[in-house]
This record gives structure tokens, sequence and C-alpha cells, in this order.
């Protein structure tokens, strides 16, 4: 593979140019990938654009030399050689072509290979079942007795494998700093790895187009360090602790949420995102930031957040209408679960 | 026109002709009825281009609400679709129509009503998918229509079956469209032209209409099954009854990749046939560029599962697509260097058209090579459903099939229309274009590896996604270059439409290769007075560079056998258009009948169709004052 690494400098190149792109710093993404497959995928995108550079480079050349040097010249009423063609030259780009195919053909090949592997066997591997909703990720650990959604907390440097459905329409799971997506067939199973490199908060996106609020469906790639992920295990394994005067809060949760929304460490929650360690979370919703406010917007009226949402709204003038207080209450309790 | 009214006849056959409207309505002949093709193609060319900017519009910045989300899947499903299968599909067939049968030296095409009514059929399937908008049910699950999002569960309104039947009424149009052009390529070229002195563009045309010809039948069944799952509840395509949901995955694209090359190999032999003309050289490797088109179309059909990479189907199919698709590279690659050869030791000119097409070969290089880099599985993990994708065929689609259409409008319209469009205004579309075209698309490829899913009707503010903001105003900044040069070649073609008919025989300062050139511009009615006998390759310019004036030909002058306009065409198009509103509605119409009596309006003219003999009627060129308008 050592064709791979003779790109860097093109490669240099073309990342400051993304640099300057993305306004400052390159954040974490395609092209700055911290996951094993990601990056292997950013080598196989360097070696084709280099491949594929010179081409552009020697078709452009040839382009400009040819009308400049061939431009009709005025008074010029001479008829130029009517060329049949040439076999040698013919013969040369289609010879080169092959050959430059047949160095980036290989890599491709192998590496089809080894990021399609079924992990799901390998004892070393963290397992997660992935299952996509519309517009939500459920994420269950079946070795670690663990359900939960939205985010998908990760140790760095193992293997994760991936075993991926949908329950309703075709999703496909993407987190772009770590490495490159699968679709989420409903009625079939995939199955997709990853390892990722680096500690870190990452996007997770929803990549097949999916209903309303496909641009929306996201979740965050949560890579921890191998003791934080045993404590994170170990922690959202305990029954949901509850302290401080919520007691109002839990009520009103079991009288209007926990039809839909588990929050035992074990229960499946099929029908809405599991909430056990819902304060811990990146964000409301997959999209709005974690605070008091957010929360209580997403509760009076999620469709207006995530178009074609399935939950109901509580706010005003609803039938499920909840007060005020008795917002300010749940939330209270909400914001409880860690 | 009046005096045309009445029959024109040498043995004793009337047949009623009409003008005006009437005309337009009944005819059969090619020449008008690519125009018509290019005239309904413009008119949703120009709707795909205003619902593009509704795109752009709303996604210049972070979280607008220029659209709705639910708005916003309609339009990108209407965009992609009306592009692709009302805007460009039409107008390369207006080419064609108007075009390859003048460039054998034919006198019409083989089936004159078959192809009137492969126009109506595509004409009343687009107008049925388009008032899917005026009812509000619009089809919004992608122009792929991915099951189960197009299916009955979770698309509960109308919206996909306008998609369904739409296209399936429009794919029907375009199939016999393609085997009109087949039994016309095989059996009506003039004495001498062999299939290897044919033009480029013909032969393009050629093998785009095999590939309709085993392509669109995949699609059609596709349709159909996916109509039983929705009107009927079929199953087919639903997992809880034990459907396949990559079925259907396949079989679109089983359809959709060779539908891509049914698209842009015509506008590679619109380009080949202008890059020689105004280089004053023959086609670089004739033999070779033809060879190229035949693998390119064979090839058409390998690859499809390079847009399913990521759908699971495993390494070994995903590397052997892969493969499959990178070959596809190399002719392509033959036919770039073989138009750069063309144009070396030429002499260039730089008018319109062939700025388009000169402009066409680096554009559609770089979406060629992006094509590339798709093709290898893990990096598709990445680009997959990104913007880089939506960069790539937009630079194939964009960049190589409009530049190459444009290129082709300026080229043949002093033929199809008796005048040159403006070149000063000209220059001005073209500059304006290309410059916009470049600055929407380019930044979409850094877009999609920053890893901007495509299909997303908004995106989060800088704090979520630095960059995307400055990056997409960009983009939307070029679709309004692309708008006004859109807009200015419209008032082009209405300035020069009010322009007396001057242009010559061979407009192009007598650079003309191809019988098209050597008749009237517009040509008669019936194309060729005598058909002339061909030579060899350019067979036009071979005989100017002999020294002769026209061509040599073929037989006497005497009258010539045309075929009879009819109405039926239209009627049975709109029965049709009636049935496939039943089907959609029995549930409101309790009952199927009237489907069934749309169905019954084109059987009925079917049979009339049959039991009629059409005996046609004759022209005589010598007297052609009195039969031509």
């Amino acid at each position: 593979m050592m064709q791979l690494f003779k790109g860097k400098r093109i490669f240099l190149l073309f990342a400051a140019f993304a640099v300057l792109l993305s306004g400052c710093s390159l954040e974490a993404s395609p092209l700055n990938p911290k996951g094993l497959q990601g990056k292997e995928q950013l080598d196989l995108m360097i070696l084709s654009l280099v491949i594929m550079t010179l081409v552009v480079i020697v078709v452009y050349v040839i382009a400009v030399y040819v009308l400049v040097k061939y431009r009709a010249r005025k008074g010029d009423n001479s008829i130029p050689k009517q060329v049949e063609g040439n076999h040698k030259l013919e013969i040369t780009w289609t010879v080169i072509p092959l050959i430059l195919l047949t160095i980036l053909a290989v890599p491709t090949i192998g590496y089809s290979f080894k990021h399609d592997q079924n992990l799901s066997n390998d004892p070393d591997a963290v397992k997660v079942k992935v299952t996509a909703h519309q517009f939500w990720w459920e994420f269950s650990y079946p070795e670690l007795g663990i359900e939960t959604s939205q985010d998908l907390v990760m140790p760095v440097g193992k293997d994760i494998s991936f075993e991926m459905t949908s329950v309703d329409v075709m999703h496909s799971f993407w987190i772009p700093a770590i490495g490159g997506k699968k679709d989420t067939n409903p009625g079939l199973i995939s199955y997709f790895h990853l390892r990722p490199l680096e500690v870190g908060v990452f996007k997770g996106k929803c990549a097949e187009l999916c209903g309303p609020s496909h641009a929306l469906m996201d979740f965050k790639a949560v890579v921890l360090s191998q003791e934080d992920f045993d404590a994170w295990v170990a922690d959202m394994k305990e029954p949901t602790s509850i302290s401080g005067d919520v007691a109002t809060g839990e009520a009103i949760f079991k009288a209007n949420c926990i039809q839909c929304h588990a929050i035992q460490p074990e229960a499946r929650s099929p029908v809405a995102p599991h909430l056990n360690g819902f304060a811990d979370r990146e964000r409301v919703g997959s999209i709005l930031e974690m605070n008091e406010d957010n929360i209580k917007d997403w509760i009076r009226d999620p469709q207006s957040i995530k178009p074609g949402s399935l939950m109901p709204g509580f706010g005003e003038g609803t039938s499920l209408e909840l007060s005020e207080e008795e917002l300010n209450q749940l939330t209270k309790y909400l914001l409880q679960l860690k | 026109m009046a005096n045309a009214a009445s029959a024109h006849a040498h043995d004793g056959h009337h047949v009623k002709r009409y003008g005006g409207l009437m005309d337009w309505l009944t005819t059969v002949d090619h020449k008008k009825i690519g125009i018509l093709y290019l005239l309904a193609g413009a008119f949703f060319f120009i709707v795909g281009g205003i619902e593009a900017m509704l795109i752009r519009l709303q996604l210049m910045a972070p979280g607008l609400d220029v659209v709705s989300a639910q708005h916003y899947n309609e339009i990108i499903t209407m965009h992609g679709t009306t592009m692709i299968f009302l805007a460009a599909m039409p107008i390369l067939f207006g080419f064609i129509n108007a075009i390859l049968p003048l460039q054998i030296g034919a006198r019409d095409v083989a089936f004159p009503f078959v192809n009137a009514l492969g126009f109506w059929l595509f004409l009343f399937g687009g107008i049925l998918l388009n008032i899917s908008w005026f009812v509000g049910e619009v089809p919004d699950a992608g122009w792929t229509a991915y099951v189960p999002l197009s299916g009955e569960q979770f698309s509960v309104h109308r919206g996909v079956d306008f998609f369904l039947m739409g296209l399936q009424i429009a794919g029907f149009g375009s199939l016999i469209g393609a085997i009109n052009f087949l039994v016309t390529i095989i059996n009506m070229r003039a004495p001498g032209m062999s299939f290897m002195r044919m033009p480029l563009f013909t032969w393009t045309a050629f093998i785009a209409s095999a590939l309709i010809l085993f392509a669109f039948p995949a699609f059609t069944i596709g349709l159909v099954l996916l109509t039983f799952d929705r009107l009927f509840s079929g199953n087919i395509f639903d997992p809880n009854m034990g459907g396949n949901i990559v079925l259907w995955q396949h079989i679109f694209w089983i359809f959709g990749h060779p539908e891509v090359y049914i698209l842009i190999l015509p506008a590679f032999g619109i380009i080949s046939e202008v890059i020689p003309t105004f280089a004053k050289k023959r086609l670089f490797g004739y033999s070779t560029m033809v060879f190229a088109i035949i693998l390119i179309g064979f090839l058409g059909f390998m690859v499809w599962v390079h847009h399913m990479f990521t759908t699971g189907l495993g390494p070994v199919a995903n590397a052997l697509f892969a493969v499959a698709t990178m070959l596809i590279a190399v002719p392509t690659g033959i036919k770039v260097f073989n138009w750069l050869f063309t144009m070396w030791g030429g002499q260039i000119r730089f008018n319109t058209a062939n700025l388009f097409a000169i402009g066409f070969v680096p554009t559609f290089v770089m979406g060629g090579v992006t094509g590339v880099m798709l093709a290898v599985p893990p990096a598709d993990f990445q680009f997959h459903d990104s913007y880089f994708v939506v960069a790539h065929f937009h630079y194939v689609i964009v960049g190589g099939i409009v530049l190459g259409l444009f290129a082709g409008l300026f080229y043949w319209f002093p033929k199809m229309f008796g005048r040159s469009l403006d070149e000063t205004l000209g220059k001005w579309i073209f500059w304006l274009f290309l410059i916009g075209f470049h600055l929407t698309f380019f930044i979409q490829h850094f877009l999609g590896m920053l890893g901007m899913p495509r299909r997303v009707y908004t995106y989060l503010d800088e704090s979520q996604n630095p960059g995307w903001g400055w990056m997409n105003a960009l983009s939307t900044s070029g679709a309004f270059l692309m708008s006004i040069a859109t807009i200015l070649l419209l008032v082009n073609i209405v300035i020069t439409m009010k322009k007396p008919k001057t242009a010559p025989a061979d407009p192009w300062d007598g650079l003309g290769r191809t019988l098209e050139w050597t008749i009237a511009s517009p040509a008669p009615e019936y194309n060729f007075a005598q058909t002339p006998i061909v030579r060899g390759i350019d067979a036009w310019w071979k005989e100017k560079m002999d020294g002769k004036t026209a061509m040599t030909p073929a037989e006497p002058l005497g009258p010539i056998h045309m075929p009879s306009p009819s109405i039926l065409p239209i009627i049975m198009s709109f029965g049709l258009f009636v049935a496939a509103v039943g089907f959609m509605y029995s549930d409101v119409l309790n009952g199927y009948y009237v489907a069934i009596g749309g169905l019954a309006i084109t059987l009925f003219c079917m049979f009339l169709r049959s039991v009629y003999d059409d005996h046609g009627f004759h022209l005589d060129p010598t007297e052609e004052e009195g039969v031509q308008s």
C-alpha cells in the first residue's frame, strides 16, 4: 500500500484549501478523521484524487495548448489536414488509464473487504445494536445490558460492531468524523464496524432521505477513554437515582411519558427514545442545546422543532396540555435522569 | 397553408391536412415533433429550474424557512424527476427527431404515427406529474422513490401515485420513441451510408435508443410493482409481509444507471458534431469513438450496484461493481482525448455553439473523475448521499448534458428555424452559465467532504457546522448567475424568432460536414427532394472538397410519399391520462369505471388505427410552392 502515502503533499495543499474553506480550524470530518476507517477511507480518497488530478492536469494542459495554438486566424481560409486518427496515440490513452485504474483498483478491493467485515462474533469487539426510527436512533448494548438512545457512547481504540436495522423506512447510519456509512434497512440486518481513535464528541447523521425531518435526524457519537466508558456503563446499569425533590415531576412523567419513554436500564424503548441518562445527553431532540428552556419547548411542540415527529405536543391548547408549573416540575425531573 | 388543407394527391387519395393549431396537434412530421419536444422540454426545464432556485434559496443560510420541510422534500423530488424525465430526455428527443433523419438522408422516421404518439404520451405523463402541485399532494420520496418511504404506509397522500402514473405514461412514450429511432437508423439510411459512415450524433442516438429499449422495461415493471403495492396493497416491497426493500433499489438502478448514459450519449454526439465542424477537421479516431460509445453503453448495464455500495450487499458485490465502474472511465477518456486531438491542427472558431462544446470538455472531465472517486466503495462510504454526490452528478448532468444541449441548440437552431441565434448575447449566456455553474457546484464537493448529507432541508448553525453557511451562500449566488443565463437564452430565442428566415442551407460559413447542411434551412417537409448518395464519412464535406456544390442524387425527381396527419396519437395519450387518474382516484370514484373508460378510449383509437388503411399522400417537390408552408 505504498502508493497510499505518496499523495501526502497534495493532500496538504488540499487540506489547506479545506481549512480555508471551513473558515478557521478544520473540524473533525471525513477530511480530518478521528477513526481508523475514516483515516483509511481518506487515504483512498487522496490516492484517487492524486491519480485523477494527474488526468485532469493532462487534459487541461492539452486543451489550453490546442485552443491557443490552433485558434482560427483571420484571413486563413486554408483547409487543415483531415487526420483520420492515430493508432499509437489512441492505444496510449487507452493503456495509461488502464494502468492508473489498476493502481487504484488494488487497494480499493483490499479495503472493500476490510471495511465490510462482520465483527459480530469477534469477542474483542463492543457490540451495539442500532435501530433507526423516524427521526431518532436507538442504541442497545446486548452484552452490557444497556438500552439508550441518541448518544452513542463508545470506548476509544476498540472495534465497535454494529448490528443495524430500521423499524420504519430506510435510514443510513453515518458518523462522518469516524468513518463511512451504512444503510439501516427495515426487515433486514446490516453489519458494520468502526474503530474510533480519539476521545471526543462527534456528529452522527442520517444520510438517507427518510421523511420531513431527515435533515434533523442527528445523533452524537461520544468517544470515551476505556475508564470513562467503564464508568459510564456502571452508571447506566444502576437504576436511575433521583435526588432532590422531584416527586411531582416524577408523577407527571409516570402519568404522561412512561408509556413511550422507558427509563429503566434494561427495558427496551421501542416507540420513543429511551431516557436513561437523559440529563447527560449532548442535545435535546438531537439538535437543540441541552437546557431547561429547550426541553420545555420540545415538550410543548415537538413538530415545530422536528417536523413529522411522532411525539404529541403538550403545549397550550393541546389535548394533553401541561401547565407551566407542571412543565417546570417535569423538566426538573428529567434533568435528574443521569 | 390554405391550399394545403386539401390533399395534393397524385394517386387520388384524399388526405385531410390542417393548418394552425390543428396542424401541430395532428402532425406526424419529425421536424415538427422535434420542435414540440423542444418546447415542452424547455417549459419543464424552466419549471425544474424554479424548483432548483427554491432549493438554493432555502439552503442559502442555516435554519431558513423559505419552504417547509415537507415542501422541500416535494421540491427536490420534483426537481430531479422533472429535470431527468421531462426536460433532459425530451430536449434530446427533440434534437434526435429534428436532426437524425436529416443526417442519414431520410425523408421521415420509420413510424411517424408512433413518433407522434411518443411525444403526446410524454407530454400527458409530464402534465399528470405536475398536476400534483395543484392537487397539493406532491411526490416527496425523492426521484429514486425508495421504498418503504414511497410505500402506502409512509407516504399516505397521493403524491407518489402521481409519480408512478406520470412516469409510466411518459416512459411508454420514451420506449416507443426509442424503437422508432432504432428502426429508422437501421432501415432508412441513404444509399452508401453504411453504419461506419454514420455521423456520431446518429450513432449516439442509436446506442441511446438501444439502452432505452433494454433499460425502460425494467423501470416499467418497477413502477407497476410499486403501483400494485400502493393501489392494491400488493406487499411486494413491504418487509412486514415478507417483501424486500432492496429489490426496489435493484430494479430502479438497473434502469437508473443506463438512464444516465441515455442522457449523456446524445450529448457526446452533439459535441462530436460541433467540435469537428468548427475546427474544420474530421473527427479524430472515428471508429474508436464509435467503439467507445458501444462500450460505454454495454458497461452502463454492468455498474448499477455502485449506487448501492452502502446498502450492505457485501464486499464481493461491491468490489466487482467498483472495478466495472472504473472501467467505464477508459472509453470515456478515449472520447475526451479524441475530441482534443480533433481540434489539434485545426482552425478553431469560438462561436457560441463551439464555446459550449469546448466548455463541455473540461467540465465533464471533472464530473468524470469524481465518478471514479465515487467508484471506490470504502471512499464511497463517506461520499455516499453527501453533497459530494450532488456535486458529481450535477457536473455530469449540467456540465455534461446541459452544456451539450446548449451547444446543440445554437448549432442546429438555423436548421430547425431558419434563423441563427444572436452571437453576442450567446457569448454572454455561455460565460454567465459556465461561471455560475462552477460557482454553484464546485464548492459542494467540499460541503460533502465536511459531512453535509444531501436532501436535507436545512442545517444547523455555525456552532455545529462551521463554514457551511458561507459555502452554501456562495453556491446559491452561482445559481443566480445560471438563472440569468437561462433568462437571457429565452430572450435570445424570442428576438431571433422575430427576425426573418434568412439562414442559408449551410449556415456556418459553409463548414457543415453532414447531410443536414445540404438542404434548405428550415428543411422542406419531405427533407430531400432527391435522396443523396453517400460516398464517405462527413458526406457533404467530402462532396465540397471534391469541388461539388450539391450531393449526387440517387433517384430522379418525382412525387414523394408522405404519411397522413392524425389526431389519434393525442387522443390515445389522453385516454391513458384519464385511465391513470381513474386508477388513482378509484376510492373517491367508487370503482374503476373511469379507469376502464380511459383505457377504452385508447384501445378504441388503436382499433381505428388498425382498421383504416393510411395510404398517405404524395408531394411533388417540382411544384412545392403549392404544398409547402
